[in-house]
């Protein structure tokens, strides 16, 4: 076994194109991210579909970061065990190296001991300290110019042309070329050193193809924020936390180059509150008195807004709160992946409490979502959250150009003065339609009828307190009956139905990727059907979808199966018929583990 | 009601005072919160505001009930316990022509809500800030608030161990530039304090004493606590709330202490601040405010105004135009600006 696995790591393997999993292991806070993102962006440059994740630490400067680069020519983009390593992290060096698979690749900086002893896989010894010694940048820029050695040494290694990197490169820095004169010299020289010094015998390379045109490269988080820009938000208040802050970060940064108006005054504002609370607080005041919202947090902060959701609902406020969710419960792994908010959200607020949630899967997602979650916020009156993920949010992933929403904005039932007096007046809470939505008017309009009474108190259909057993049981029933109509007008799921398959796949934002992956692979052994839900309530389509198979998998990434329990809970008649496939460890799903999951479940 | 008032049936809006009246209080009768009601009716009313430009929020307690009971012509929000000023503050950004009127408590504004109340101050949002400050709570039924003196013993709970809490000493150290303080039953002053207030550029705080008859059953007189022990029974069986005059005081000069009687026999120092009193010297104000803490005295009047420093919208830069009234052309962004923001991203 030895004696092949050496072989096979001296020889040179026939070539392995557009089709590896790599990973960077450098320390949180030494600018690794610059070359990550370069390495990203020349792939994509080349045509190449390619997804890479940040799985980094809570912390600002030492703790181990890995930047994980999924190549595929396939368009497979869901996390997978890296064959390749940039092991330039002293302290997880060895850790790293160990976790390769056999025939795997180990790029190192020579000046970090301690690597395992292995022969069944290339190692390539990178001098860095000699590299970067005579670049010209101030000591302190030294650690960042250092991680453009392993840019220059997998430039040569998997054939990345230099111009494309430094096309990616000057992209990355935003057209600085300052900084792109100080870093490509590293990445040229390290190129050129390769070049004499190391003989490839790892089988790694890619090849330029042209399965990215058209296509832009943007995080979820980058997206959700200019959805919500093109929904028309105009209020925004959030309090800092991951992995969040860079929706409102994008926000601010997208809101002042697109709606500004002539005399540079502000349609918009961004408010940073001093909790989630308080940010909670001003979405809902915003949407009360007319103007769209939104706020951005993650788990801890849904915890604190729990008590103005629960208002939002009972007085019926519009609003979008978009949680990007991260390991819980309580503080958890701040900076890793998860699904675990969903029971939580779906129910968030004391009493019988129920919202509208809106599952993003991809940067398209995000975007659509992002219109939509302000008109269905108006439509219904009453707070929509989008659940996206870290994953999602905090990295590049590609996708198609995002349409322009094709319906104009829907600001739902707003009654005007002149409405007001050609109805004679209006009843705050009354289902004049029938499909639970009352109407409203807005605080300053200009009517005698206009005003009511908001509240989180039991009221009647006008707004009046109430502490009568049939106000309250009517009021409670109109709220269901609007609760219905949400599942008419959220995004409907979406089906990849196999009419031969007797299994179903259920799941919901990013698992897709590696169901969508695991799909594929068991094509002939296993073959199933695939719906991912768009959002909560469900519709009839989840039904039917259900009724059509005979055994439906849940897979969601939290220990419970969240969606898996909400689930039996709308269909009891066909709860046996779903299991549950959860499991959390903070990481993105892997196609290894769905593969493996369901041919268990289905003995194959 | 003034004899003016009387006289003049409509305002210059053609309003007349009823039409700024609201739901009829469920209040306990003789509460100062019900006199505080009174008052921003008649303010109202003299100054023609338009109702629909006001609006009325609150966040839980008694205090916080009392926005139903006065202008109904006026949006109202009863918010969350504490949380009044983030709601107030997202209406203001939404809709910065509107001029709101919030209506806190003691417990309301000096426990649970005083982060949000100190960065309301903070922000300088637009609003009048009513503190309804009785010192106890009423509707749990008579705990301490932290606007309780030190020392102070109540029935239910006993003495209270802990400093209070000054309404006027936080709004001056977090930044606010309207800071006043009135006793209910003072009704001239009390109207004085709202109009300036309805006209200040920022966030307006005027701390108004407003007895509890039900449960402020007194401070540290022993004459009251031995009436309390005489009638001694658990607090939570009370079902009935002995009928109270609201209590009122006449005028009183600047300068001049005025003692006021409570509803259970207890007594009250006012002093209003003096004709010579500069209210734009807030390291003096913070003095003057911790000499009468000393000398156990509310001082009562404006105590300290600036109203140079821009309000949150103002620093918002915001265009005139309220967000919440923006043509839809004016939120969407055009689809070129979509196609051309996007070639970044390719």
């Amino acid at each position: 076994m030895d004696v092949m696995e050496r072989e096979v790591a001296q020889r040179p393997a026939s070539p392995i194109v557009n089709d590896f999993s790599l990973v960077a292991a450098t320390a949180n806070g030494t600018g690794s991210q610059t070359a990550n993102l370069t390495l990203l962006r020349s792939f994509f440059k080349m045509g190449i579909p390619v997804h890479g994740k940040n799985i980094f630490p809570s912390n600002i400067q030492g703790l181990p970061t890995w930047y994980h680069i999924r190549v595929s020519h396939e368009g497979f983009i869901a996390r997978r065990p890296p064959e390749i390593l940039v092991a330039f992290n002293p302290t997880t060096i060895y850790e790293d190296a160990k976790d390769l698979p056999s025939g795997g690749v180990c790029i190192y900086d020579s000046g970090i001991k301690g690597l395992p002893e292995r022969n069944d896989i290339t190692y390539y010894a990178l001098p860095v300290s000699e590299l970067i010694k005579d670049i010209d940048v101030p000591v302190q820029r030294k650690p960042y110019i250092a991680n453009m050695v392993y840019v220059g040494a997998l430039a040569f290694l998997l054939k990345i042309p230099l111009e494309v990197v430094e096309e990616a490169l000057s992209v990355q820095f935003g057209g600085r070329q300052k900084l792109v004169a100080s870093n490509l010299p590293v990445v040229t020289k390290t190129y050129d050193w390769c070049k004499e010094n190391l003989q490839k015998t790892d089988p790694y390379e890619v090849a330029p193809l042209n399965k990215t045109d058209g296509l832009i490269m943007m995080t979820g988080n980058e997206a959700g924020a200019l959805g919500s820009i093109f929904g028309g938000v105009s209020v925004s208040a959030w309090y800092p936390i991951t992995p969040s802050t860079s929706f409102i970060d994008a926000l601010k940064e997208f809101l002042p180059k697109l709606r500004k108006t002539d005399d540079g005054k502000a349609t918009y504002t961004v408010i940073q509150a001093e909790d989630e609370l308080a940010a909670i607080g001003m979405t809902l005041g915003a949407g009360w008195a007319g103007a769209r919202s939104v706020t951005a947090t993650s788990g801890p902060g849904i915890s604190l807004m729990s008590e103005f959701a629960g208002l939002g609902y009972f007085a019926e406020i519009p609003a979008v709160i978009w949680d990007i969710q991260r390991v819980g419960p309580s503080t958890g792994m701040p900076t890793r992946t998860g699904q675990g908010d969903v029971t939580f959200t779906y129910y968030l607020g004391h009493g019988d409490t129920k919202n509208v949630i809106l599952f993003p899967s991809s940067i398209e997602d995000c975007f659509d979502f992002g219109v939509a979650a302000h008109d269905l916020a108006d439509v219904l009156q009453t707070p929509i959250f989008v659940l996206s993920d870290l994953d999602l949010g905090m990295n590049n992933w590609m996708g198609k150009p995002f349409s322009y929403p094709s319906t104009p904005i829907n600001h739902g039932k707003v009654l005007s003065a002149e409405e007001l007096e050609a109805r004679g007046g209006f009843a705050r809470y009354k289902d004049v339609d029938g499909d639970g939505i009352p109407y409203r008017t807005l605080p300053g309009t200009n009517h005698p009828q206009a005003a009511y009474f908001t509240r989180g108190t039991g009221h009647n259909d006008a707004a009046v307190y109430s502490e009568r057993s049939s106000d309250w049981v009517e009021n409670a029933d109109r709220l269901s009956r609007k609760f219905d109509t949400a599942r008419t007008l959220v995004p409907a799921p979406v089906t990849d139905l196999n009419p031969d398959a007797k299994v179903g796949v259920i799941a919901f934002g990013t698992t897709r990727y590696a169901i969508e992956e695991a799909k594929a692979h068991l094509a002939e052994s296993l073959p199933f059907s695939f719906m991912r839900l768009c959002a909560l309530p469900i519709n009839d389509e989840v039904r039917t979808f259900v009724a059509a198979h005979d055994r439906i998998y849940v897979i969601e990434l939290n220990r419970d199966g969240q969606v898996h329990a909400i689930l039996q809970t709308e269909m009891p008649d066909l709860a046996t018929k779903l299991i549950s496939l959860a499991f959390m460890d903070g990481m993105p799903l892997t196609a290894k583990w769905v593969e493996e999951r369901l041919m268990e479940e289905e003995n194959v | 009601m003034s004899s003016r008032a009387q006289a003049i049936k409509e305002n210059a809006i053609g309003l007349s005072k009823k039409d700024y009246d609201g739901s009829v209080s469920t209040l306990c009768k003789g509460c100062g919160h019900n006199s505080i009601a009174n008052q921003i009716i008649q303010v109202a009313y003299e100054l023609s505001i338009r109702p629909n430009e006001i609006i009325k929020l609150s966040g839980i307690g008694c205090s916080s009930k009392s926005p139903a009971y006065f202008l109904g012509m006026s949006h109202g929000f009863n918010a969350l316990h504490g949380r009044m000023p983030s709601v107030g503050t997202g209406a203001l950004m939404a809709n910065h022509h509107l001029r709101a009127i919030g209506v806190s408590g003691d417990g309301d504004t000096g426990s649970i809500g005083i982060g949000q109340f100190k960065h309301l101050m903070r922000r300088n949002v637009r609003m009048v800030y009513l503190v309804e400050n009785n010192g106890v709570y009423g509707l749990t039924k008579g705990q301490f608030s932290a606007t309780a003196e030190q020392g102070l013993e109540l029935k239910y709970a006993g003495q209270n161990e802990f400093p209070q809490i000054d309404i006027c000493t936080e709004a001056l150290i977090a930044g606010c530039g309207f800071v006043a303080r009135s006793f209910a039953g003072d009704a001239k002053q009390v109207r004085e304090l709202l109009k300036a207030a309805l006209s200040h550029r920022g966030t307006a705080v005027i701390d108004i004493i407003s007895p509890c008859v039900a449960f402020n059953n007194d401070d540290s007189s022993p004459k009251s606590y031995s009436y309390g022990r005489e009638h001694e029974k658990p607090l939570q069986e009370i079902g009935y709330v002995p009928f109270a005059e609201e209590i009122t005081i006449g005028d009183y000069d600047p300068g001049d202490l005025k003692v006021v009687d409570l509803h259970d026999g207890s007594r009250i120092s006012l002093r209003k601040v003096e004709q010579d009193y500069d209210p734009t010297d807030r390291l003096a104000a913070i003095n003057r405010l911790q000499a009468a803490n000393a000398n156990q005295e509310f001082i009562t009047g404006l105590i300290y105004i600036d109203n140079e420093r821009p309000n949150l919208a103002e620093v918002s830069h915001l265009t005139d135009t309220p967000l919440a009234h923006l043509r839809n052309s004016e939120i969407r962004p055009s689809e070129e600006q979509l196609s051309d923001f996007l070639k970044a991203y390719a």
